[in-house]
């Protein structure tokens, strides 16, 4: 196996330097033979590389220990899906992995040349370029299958404890789908300058892969959040770890140019701006990867880490130059068609959300960045952790809720302070009833800055939500009439008509209710206590009994937990069993946590170890508040994305219905209602 | 309350709903003002984020969860020792930082070098939203009146058509 993966790399590799060059003298020459070549050559270069990566993991299935890369990654008892997971569990493998999923991107693209074969021909060029330089790491830096020197050890020193968590199985493939789906949008973008693609359909072909990459980058963070909550047992799901940071760089560019790329779309706008936000994008993809692998600031990721950085730093800046280089030969192409006329308009608003949006990307890259320029400068690291962050991204977030309230309902280039009143009254007397509610109900903003915003971020999001809903109400409502429905039938056909206006509402549905969620962190407590038979344990409204405490012992780790009864109010809800475990093959312990979530809060159990005088368990117990909004909130950004990206039914009706439509128009503007007045 | 005619007159001057503004004004600013007040847990608690566990876990001291940690329990230890011996919050984090250096900090400081941590963020907000402003006007201003054409081409009427339908798509 070792020798097949070695040798389909080095196939794969020549396979993407062919890609590359054969496509650019094809382009150059105008010779559609060897563009063909260099396509097929594109497509093969999948097969080679799934030929490598299932070398991989077979060797992983196998046991082969004569693997460094195995050796130091899996065990004999490792459970199979662990075994899988094996293969993007480590620095090499991993970057296998990036690489399959460069080649399966460029599959799909290079099967669907007939899209636009010109620019299609270009964009395969820059995939092979980056393809190129992928496979040039895992040929001759960090080589996946290295041989182990010497004699083979017996068994191999397993997998890190806390990857062996289901969801550790498909966390890394999605933020690794969203990583790398960017260079699609990338190569896309970067093709249409080189060549000065006419007209707009590259920005429609570049904004659909970039919401392919950015819906699988969220689900990456949501899970890597979800994944950091109920395994490392600190009671918490954002650290403001540099890898963590590293993901959410590319996101907020990514959501930055998915909102301004309307500009373009709508008004012809914003060209330059866009070009550059993709290109930042995928530089920040790459940026984030070399910032944990390279060592140049520690993490808890540190798994990641090897001395790869120089390669990434070079590619980084040839990248960058590449960009320029175009970028100043063919400015001329991106000159925008129309100006911004109004500081109250839906342009406005989007201009003011990209602001924000790179504020807050440039504060994590700065709050990252700054204890390597710190030690730089003074001499002295110093650490910049999750108080930096959160006080400066939090005001930030806040004006951001705001816009995600009011930019969809303004109009586009200018709106009236009548249409203002129209939209917004009902939703601000809302917003202002909920904080009022709030403080009669007991929260007292003025205690704790973190309550100020916890009530902020509350109200706002009714604020957003109201907005949100009475842009579905109206429009139902006027379909539902015209149609004879009823008003949740004309929401749905609302939708459908409109999918990608609609299912941007209901992202934004979807990031109120995971603020809520983030503002109910704001009220956590928790509680450390030695529990012994029968002995009870307090909070908030919940008792836990301890019925009983033991051990046990499986072939891959030995495990010590607690058996809890949990009492709500003197009634017993259920029992909770808090574990931790010694994994054998790493020698190291992990918790298991125990968790009770509803939807007003979690009661989050961690076996905190035993009192080694009494050999009683320490029980650490967390609530917190509104913790199950943010998983449902994901859910619910997720099938908003998922709609955004199906085609609205409107195309092929709409034509067939044409004075239907004109009537519906002037229906809604005799009645002054917008529905639907642009995405 | 003795106050003279003419203060008086300002004050009524101030139009309500503006005098209603200020008043609310006053009123946020004292509530800010009072913000961090607390009892021994709530500094406990914010003493307790404002700084590291020094065992290289990363996390914040009292978030720290690591099995048997050897660095966790004596530094709360300790941070609760000189909340009760009545130390002052900037006395304990600096004899936290004599003792185990500055990483033991959790954000930067605001003095020296460390202060551009916090004012590069701020710095950076202001600069943008000022030139999104001052771009949004020198936009407007630019702009050339709109002049009716009596007689404009049947392509100038389909790229009006064009641009509506784009601009008002149902």
């Amino acid at each position: 196996m070792p020798q097949i993966g070695s040798y389909c790399l080095l196939l794969a590799l020549t396979l993407s330097a062919y890609t590359f060059a054969a496509g650019i003298v094809a382009v150059f020459r105008c010779d559609e033979r060897l563009a063909e070549t260099a396509r097929r050559a594109g497509i093969a270069i999948f097969m080679a590389v799934t030929a490598a990566s299932l070398a991989l993991v077979f060797s992983a299935f196998r046991d082969d220990f004569s693997l460094a890369y195995i050796l130091h990654h899996s065990n004999r008892d490792l459970p199979v899906q662990y075994k899988f997971a094996a293969l993007w569990s480590g620095q090499e493998g991993s970057l296998l992995f990036w690489c399959w999923l460069l080649s399966t991107y460029g599959l799909v693209l290079r099967l669907r040349h007939k899209v636009d074969t010109r620019l299609v021909a270009h964009a395969s060029i820059i995939i092979a370029a980056v393809q190129v330089f992928f496979l040039l790491l895992v040929n001759f830096a960090a080589h996946p299958f290295a041989l182990v020197a010497g004699t083979i050890p017996p068994d191999g020193n397993g997998l890190n404890p806390l990857l062996q968590y289901p969801e550790m199985v498909i966390h890394p493939p999605m933020l690794y789908l969203g990583y790398v789906g960017m260079t699609v949008p990338f190569a896309f973008a970067l093709a249409a300058l080189i060549i000065k693609y006419p007209g707009e359909k590259w920005i429609h072909i570049t904004r659909r892969w970039t919401m392919v990459g950015w819906a699988f980058l969220t689900c990456g963070v949501f899970l890597g959040a979800h994944w950091a909550y109920a395994v490392l047992g600190w009671g918490g799901y954002w650290g403001w770890d540099p890898v963590e940071n590293a993901s959410i760089l590319p996101w907020l560019t990514a959501t930055a140019f998915l909102h301004s790329v309307m500009m373009q779309e709508k008004r012809g706008m914003m060209k330059v701006w866009n070009m550059w936000l993709i290109f930042a994008t995928f530089l920040l993809s790459i940026f984030g990867t070399f910032l944990t692998r390279s060592g140049v600031v520690s993490s808890v990721h540190a798994f990641a880490q090897s001395g790869i950085g120089p390669w990434f730093v070079a590619f980084l800046s040839l990248t960058f130059g590449v960009c320029v280089f175009f970028f100043v030969r063919n400015r001329s192409h991106l000159q925008s068609e129309h100006q911004l006329e109004s500081l109250v308009s839906r342009e406005s608003s989007f201009l003011f959300n990209n602001v924000l949006l790179l504020v807050s990307c440039f504060t994590v890259l700065w709050g990252t960045l700054f204890p390597v320029l710190s030690e730089w400068v003074q001499g002295t690291k110093v650490t910049v952790g999750p108080p930096f962050f959160n006080k400066v991204n939090v005001p930030i977030a806040m004006v951001l809720l705001v816009l995600t309230g009011i930019g969809p309902l303004l109009a586009w280039r200018k709106t009236s302070l009548e249409s203002l009143k129209k939209n917004f009254l009902i939703p601000t007397i809302l917003a202002i009833v909920t904080a009022a509610a709030l403080i009669v109900g007991g929260m007292r903003p003025w205690q704790d800055v973190s309550y100020f915003y916890s009530l902020m971020a509350i109200s706002l999001s009714v604020l957003v939500a109201s907005t949100i809903f009475s842009e579905f109400w109206r429009g139902g409502r006027v379909i539902a009439g015209k149609s004879g429905t009823n008003i949740l039938a004309g929401m749905v056909q609302l939708t459908r008509r409109n999918t990608r206006r609609y299912g941007g509402y209901i992202v934004h549905l979807g990031v109120v209710i995971v603020i809520v969620g983030f503002a109910g962190a704001a009220f956590n407590q928790d509680k450390e206590q030695e529990l012994g038979y029968g002995d009870r344990m307090q909070i908030g409204p919940y008792t836990l009994i301890c019925r009983s405490y033991t051990q046990d012992d499986r072939p891959n780790y030995s495990s010590e937990w607690a058996i809890l009864d949990v009492q709500k109010n003197g009634k017993q809800i259920r029992t909770m069993y808090p574990e931790r475990r010694f994994y054998k093959a790493s020698e190291q312990t992990a918790t298991i946590v125990a968790n009770y979530s509803t939807i007003r809060e979690d009661l989050y159990l961690v076996y905190a170890g035993q009192n080694p005088d009494t050999h009683r368990p320490i029980i650490k117990a967390h609530l917190n508040p509104l913790v199950s909004w943010i998983w449902s909130g994901a859910h619910i950004l997720l099938i908003g994305t998922i709609i955004a990206l199906f085609p609205s039914v409107k195309a092929a009706k709409m034509a067939a219905t044409a004075p239907e439509r004109e009537r519906a128009l002037a229906e809604v503007a005799h009645t002054g209602e917008s529905v639907g007045a642009g995405d | 309350m003795l106050t003279t005619r003419h203060e008086f007159n300002l004050y009524g001057w101030i139009r309500p709903a503006a005098r209603r503004a200020i008043l609310a004004s006053a009123l946020f600013a004292a509530i800010v003002a009072t913000m961090g007040a607390g009892d021994a847990d709530a500094r406990f608690n914010r003493l307790g984020h404002a700084l590291m566990c020094m065992c290289g876990c990363n996390q914040v001291l009292i978030e720290c969860n690591h099995v048997g940690c050897t660095y966790s329990d004596r530094m709360r230890r300790e941070l609760m020792a000189g909340i009760e011996r009545g130390d002052s919050d900037n006395l304990v984090l600096q004899s936290f930082v004599q003792k185990y250096g500055n990483t033991v900090l959790s954000a930067p400081t605001a003095t020296g070098f460390n202060r551009i941590a916090w004012i590069m963020p701020f710095v950076i907000f202001t600069l943008a939203v000022a030139g999104v402003v001052a771009l949004v006007r020198a936009w407007k201003s630019r702009q050339a009146p709109a002049v009716a054409h009596g007689n404009a081409t049947a392509e100038q009427f389909d790229a009006f058509r064009e641009r509506a339908r784009k601009e008002t798509e149902f």
